[in-house]
């Protein structure tokens, strides 16, 4: 499905990525591990097409589709999601009037018939459902005054009424307490772990592992994955650190 | 507020004119005089999309209440011009937005004069502006020896979304009370790129994003006005015209 090659980008001259490599198919779940300043959310802005993400070198291949050749838009009618480290407030925007307008304008684009109001609302009550959101906090404007779980509990919300085929979480664990832990983590299971999705999972802890299974674990240092494993490479990082395992 | 000469840019409030499409209006007629009398209530939305001077002399009465809402689209050169006289505890508010592209030059000027104590003004202008285009609030409050208790706001903001765009505020207050309340806030500037980026990665094109986060922009000015709806479309059909 994501077919990472060789990839090196740069963010304001300055060389992250250097050269890395993933492929990842249909029915995966992926975790990137590594410590901090390693790339792992350059990599996934590269993905989602952020302005000033630069590529050099390498490519991306995303269902036979190049994607390092589309827009941010045009990568998420093609069924890319980025689940952001850090959701931005957009004051005055009502959360269900963008996700609507997101979500009929992706429909547009695969030549679909936009959704009704009453059809949309009735998918983002179930989904809002899903992940324990009050369908109050829906009809605020986007992540204004949330707090810190509950702008990560959103983008699960989003993630569930976009219904893509790959996402990339990147740090959808941090700010989050247990108990919003494990529902995120159940709510990406019941959205994602389907044999048509992948997952590809950033984050520094294993705690979100405890709940989202991964299929395979990449370590990620200095722009490159240094290692690959199973899910027992994420308890040796908790156990070691990343010093010893990325040397 | 009439000059009896045509105005040349040395003249504060025709400073940002376009003083050619002034000199082909003059002389202006007279301006419209509106009188709400004490206790009254008065309500008007103006729709300027072709391109006029409009002058406008509002008096309230005492403890009178009017909300007027503009919106200032159309026209190569389009001016709203208020002087509001307030009596004793009048009320006035104004919500207006101008949105602009290519070389218009919208501006509006308003003078609002708190001649009586306890009368309270409150002026929402916002500015969408793109291309060449000017887009100017010149907003004097002026507070009366007496007019204590005056509780005047005035909160002026514009988003430029071309480099080439040029947005003038300027507030500008005369008070002449010692026991008075006048806030201004004046903030101009660019769309939040980051904001954009994320509306986009939900699948939204890019000028689809921009519509939406200038809808959001202009959205409250126009809250409780007449034809509340309509001039929510007519702002929104303005905005996709610059996106």
């Amino acid at each position: 499905m994501l077919q990472i090659d060789n990839l090196h980008a740069t963010v304001a001259d300055k060389p992250i990525l250097k050269g890395l490599s993933l492929s990842i198919n249909a029915g995966e779940i992926h975790a990137i591990m590594g410590p901090n300043g390693a790339g792992k959310s350059t990599l996934s802005y590269v993905l989602g097409g952020r302005p000033g993400y630069e590529v050099t070198e390498g490519s991306v291949d995303f269902d036979g589709q190049d994607l390092l050749d589309m827009e941010p838009h045009e990568r998420a009618a093609a069924g890319l999601f980025l689940g952001f480290q850090y959701p931005v407030e957009i004051p005055g925007v009502s959360n269900v009037q963008f996700l609507r307008e997101s979500l009929n304008a992706q429909r547009k684009a695969r030549g679909l018939e936009p959704l009704s109001g009453g059809d949309f609302l009735k998918l983002a009550r179930e989904k809002a459902g899903l992940l324990k959101m009050d369908m109050d906090m829906l009809k605020r404007p986007v992540n204004v005054g949330f707090s810190g779980g509950e702008k990560k509990r959103n983008e699960m919300v989003q993630m569930g009424i976009i219904d893509p085929k790959l996402a990339i979480l990147d740090e959808t664990d941090s700010g989050l307490d247990i108990d919003a832990l494990r529902t995120v983590g159940d709510g990406i299971n019941a959205i994602m772990r389907r044999p048509d999705k992948a997952v590809l999972l950033i984050t520094h802890y294993q705690r979100l592992l405890d709940y989202v299974q991964p299929d395979f674990v990449h370590v990620l240092a200095a722009g490159r994955i240094v290692k690959s494993g199973g899910p027992e490479l994420a308890r040796e990082l908790e156990a070691h650190g990343y010093a010893e395992i990325a040397a | 507020m009439t000059s009896a000469t045509l105005p040349s840019r040395r003249d504060e409030a025709w400073r940002y004119s376009d003083i050619d499409a002034v000199a082909a209006a003059w002389p202006l007629p007279a301006p419209e005089s509106i009188i709400v009398p004490a206790g009254g209530d008065f309500k008007r939305a103006i729709v300027q999309d072709k391109g006029a001077i409009r002058q406008i002399e509002l008096v309230l009465g005492k403890a009178a209440v009017a909300s007027l809402h503009i919106l200032n689209t159309g026209g190569a050169y389009g001016r709203i011009e208020l002087n509001v006289i307030l009596h004793e505890g009048a009320d006035f508010h104004l919500g207006a937005a101008q949105i602009g592209g290519g070389e218009q030059n919208l501006e509006i000027v308003t003078t609002v004069t708190h001649a009586e104590p306890g009368a309270t003004s409150r002026q929402v202008v916002r500015s969408v502006l793109g291309g060449t285009a000017t887009g100017t609030y010149l907003g004097k409050v002026a507070v009366a020896r007496d007019a204590q208790q005056t509780d005047s706001e005035q909160d002026v903001k514009a988003m430029l979304l071309d480099r080439s765009a040029t947005a003038n505020a300027k507030p500008e207050l005369e008070i002449f009370a010692d026991d008075v309340k006048c806030a201004h806030g004046c903030a101009i500037g660019e769309l939040d790129p980051m904001g954009l980026y994320y509306l986009q990665s939900r699948g939204l094109p890019p000028g689809e994003a921009k519509k939406l986060m200038l809808q959001a922009f202009v959205a409250g000015v126009f809250d409780g006005a007449e034809d509340e709806v309509q001039l929510q479309e007519l702002a929104l059909a303005k905005l996709g015209e610059l996106v």
